[in-house]
C-alpha cells in the first residue's frame, strides 16, 4: 500500500522529472523542427519532401507507447547499439522513449501555429532585416500562444504516460516507478483506493505545470 | 545617401497573369518619386521587385548598383512599409527596436533612436502600449518608425496611408517629408491617392496594364502630360 509518504513523494517527484525532461527536449528539438518546416513550405511551396516530412510527424502522432518502450528497449538492452549506455531501466532510459513519443507531437502542433502566423509579419520582419535563425525566432516569438499549446500538448502526453516508461522503466520501486506505473501496480494488486488516490496526485500535478505554461502563454499576449 | 533605382526590361507573371509587361523606370539618388497607377496596375508587385521580396521573371534591377537584390539590402539600405500595416505583438518600443535590436547596437543608442522616432510620429506616449491594440493609422505610424529608425538610403512605401483617415495621412506624409529632408533618401512612394503623389513627390510614373506609361516632374505629370491616357487618368478617367 501507498501511504502519504516519502515513498509517495518520490514517485509523484519522478514522474514531474521525467515528463517535464521528456518534454522540455522535445520541445527543444520539436519546436525549431516545426518552424523550419511551416518557413520552407511557405518560401518554397509544397515540396515532395516537406510534404514526406510532414506525413511522418502527423504518422508519428500515433506513435503506440507500447511500441516506442519496444524500440527503446532493444536500443538499450546490453546487446543493443546503445546498450553501453547503461540506461535501461533508469529515468535517462525513461525520458528517452519519451522524447520518440513527445517530438512529434511538439513538432506538428508548433509547425502548425507558426504557419498560421500571417504572411505580412514574416515579410515585415525580413524588410527589417531578419534572416534565418532571426527570422524563424522572431515566428516563434508571434506564435507564441500555439507554441505554448504545443509544449502543453506535449507535457499532457508524456505525464500521462504507461507504456513505454513501463517496459524501459520496469516499475522499480524507489528507481523507475512513476505515478502511472504505481497506478498500474495498485489496480492490479486491487487496490483501487489507492490507484485512484495516485490518479487524483497525477491530475493535481498535471493541473499544476499547465497553470504554470497557461499563466506564462497569456502574460503579455492580451 | 544616395541611391538611385534602375529597372530594365521587368517582367512578372503570376499563373498566366503577366503583372509587370516590360517595365524600364529610373529613379534618381535623392528624389521622391511616386508611381500611381489604378488597383491591379502592377505597382505593388513592382515595389516587391525593387525590395528584393520577390524576383523578376526577366529583366534587371538595380538598387545601388546591386543588380537583382534579393532582399539583402532589406532592413539596412532598403526599407519597405505595406499597405496593411503588420505590427509583431510586442509593445510600440519594441516593434520600432526590432530591426535596430538585429544589428545588434547598444541599448542606450536603440533607446535614444526609438524614442527620437516615435517622437516623429506623435507616439511618445504610446511606447509601452500593446501594439496590436492600436488604431489601423496608429499601427501603421508604428510601422513607418519601425523602418524609418534603419535609416535607410532607399524608402519603399506601398499605398502606405490607404483607408486612413485624414489626420493620420497627414501626419504620416509629413514624416515622409521630414525623412527626406533629414536623410536626403531616395523614397519611392505607391499609390492611388493622386492628391498625396502631389503632395509628397517631386517625379511622378504612371503603371497601367503592367506597363510604365509615362515619368514626369510633377507638375508635368498633373497638368501637362504627353500622354493620352496620363492625361485621361490624372482627369479620373480611368483608362483601360
Amino acid at each position: 500500500m501507498v501511504e502519504l509518504s516519502q515513498e509517495l513523494l518520490q514517485i509523484a517527484g519522478l514522474s514531474l522529472y521525467v515528463a517535464a525532461s521528456s518534454t522540455g527536449i522535445a520541445s527543444l528539438l520539436g519546436i525549431p523542427l516545426g518552424a523550419f518546416l511551416a518557413l520552407r513550405e511557405e518560401a518554397r511551396g509544397r515540396r515532395p519532401a516537406l510534404t514526406i516530412a510532414k506525413a511522418i510527424v502527423f504518422t508519428l502522432y500515433g506513435m503506440p507507447p507500447v511500441l516506442a518502450g519496444l524500440l527503446v528497449y532493444i536500443l538499450l538492452s546490453k546487446e543493443g547499439p546503445l546498450g553501453a549506455l547503461g540506461l535501461l531501466f533508469t529515468p535517462g532510459g525513461m525520458i528517452f522513449a519519451q522524447v520518440l513519443i513527445v517530438t512529434p507531437i511538439v513538432t506538428g502542433v508548433a509547425y502548425s501555429a507558426v504557419a498560421s502566423v500571417g504572411r505580412d509579419v514574416k515579410e515585415a520582419a525580413r524588410t527589417l532585416g531578419a534572416r534565418g535563425w532571426a527570422l524563424a525566432a522572431t515566428v516563434i516569438v508571434e506564435a507564441r500562444l500555439g507554441v505554448i499549446t504545443a509544449i502543453m500538448v506535449g507535457f499532457g502526453r508524456a505525464i500521462s504516460e504507461v507504456g513505454a516508461v513501463l517496459i524501459v522503466g520496469g516499475n522499480i520501486r524507489g528507481a523507475t516507478r512513476v505515478l502511472t506505473t504505481a497506478i498500474v501496480l495498485e489496480t492490479g494488486r486491487g487496490n483501487f483506493t489507492e490507484a485512484i488516490a495516485l490518479g487524483l496526485i497525477l491530475l493535481a500535478v498535471a493541473f499544476g505545470i499547465f497553470l504554470v505554461l497557461y499563466w506564462v502563454q497569456q502574460r503579455g499576449y492580451r | 545617401m544616395t541611391v538611385s533605382v534602375r529597372l530594365r526590361g521587368v517582367q512578372k507573371s503570376f499563373g498566366a497573369k503577366r503583372v509587370l509587361d516590360g517595365v524600364d523606370l529610373a529613379v534618381e539618388p535623392q528624389e521622391v518619386f511616386a508611381l500611381v497607377g489604378p488597383s491591379g496596375a502592377g505597382k505593388t508587385t513592382l515595389l516587391r521587385i525593387v525590395a528584393g521580396l520577390d524576383g523578376p521573371d526577366a529583366g534587371e534591377v538595380v538598387v545601388d548598383g546591386t543588380a537583382n537584390p534579393r532582399s539583402s539590402g532589406l532592413g539596412r539600405e532598403v526599407g519597405l512599409v505595406m499597405q496593411r500595416p503588420a505590427v509583431f505583438r510586442r509593445t510600440v518600443f519594441d516593434n520600432v527596436a526590432y530591426g535596430l535590436h538585429l544589428q545588434g547596437l547598444p541599448e542606450e543608442e536603440i533607446d535614444r533612436r526609438v524614442s527620437a522616432a516615435l517622437d516623429r510620429v506623435g507616439l511618445r506616449d504610446a511606447r509601452d502600449a500593446k501594439a496590436w491594440t492600436l488604431s489601423a493609422g496608429e499601427a501603421q505610424r508604428v510601422c513607418f518608425a519601425r523602418a524609418a529608425v534603419l535609416r535607410p538610403k532607399l524608402l519603399l512605401l506601398d499605398e502606405f496611408t490607404a483607408n486612413l483617415d485624414p489626420a493620420n495621412v497627414s501626419l504620416l506624409e509629413g514624416a515622409v517629408t521630414a525623412y527626406h529632408r533629414e536623410t536626403q533618401a531616395t523614397i519611392v512612394i505607391v499609390t492611388h491617392n493622386l492628391f498625396q503623389a502631389k503632395r509628397v513627390a517631386r517625379r511622378a510614373g504612371l503603371l497601367l496594364g503592367g506597363k510604365l506609361v509615362e515619368t514626369a516632374d510633377v507638375e508635368t505629370f498633373f497638368t501637362n502630360p504627353r500622354n493620352e491616357r496620363t492625361r485621361a487618368f490624372v482627369r479620373g478617367e480611368m483608362p483601360y
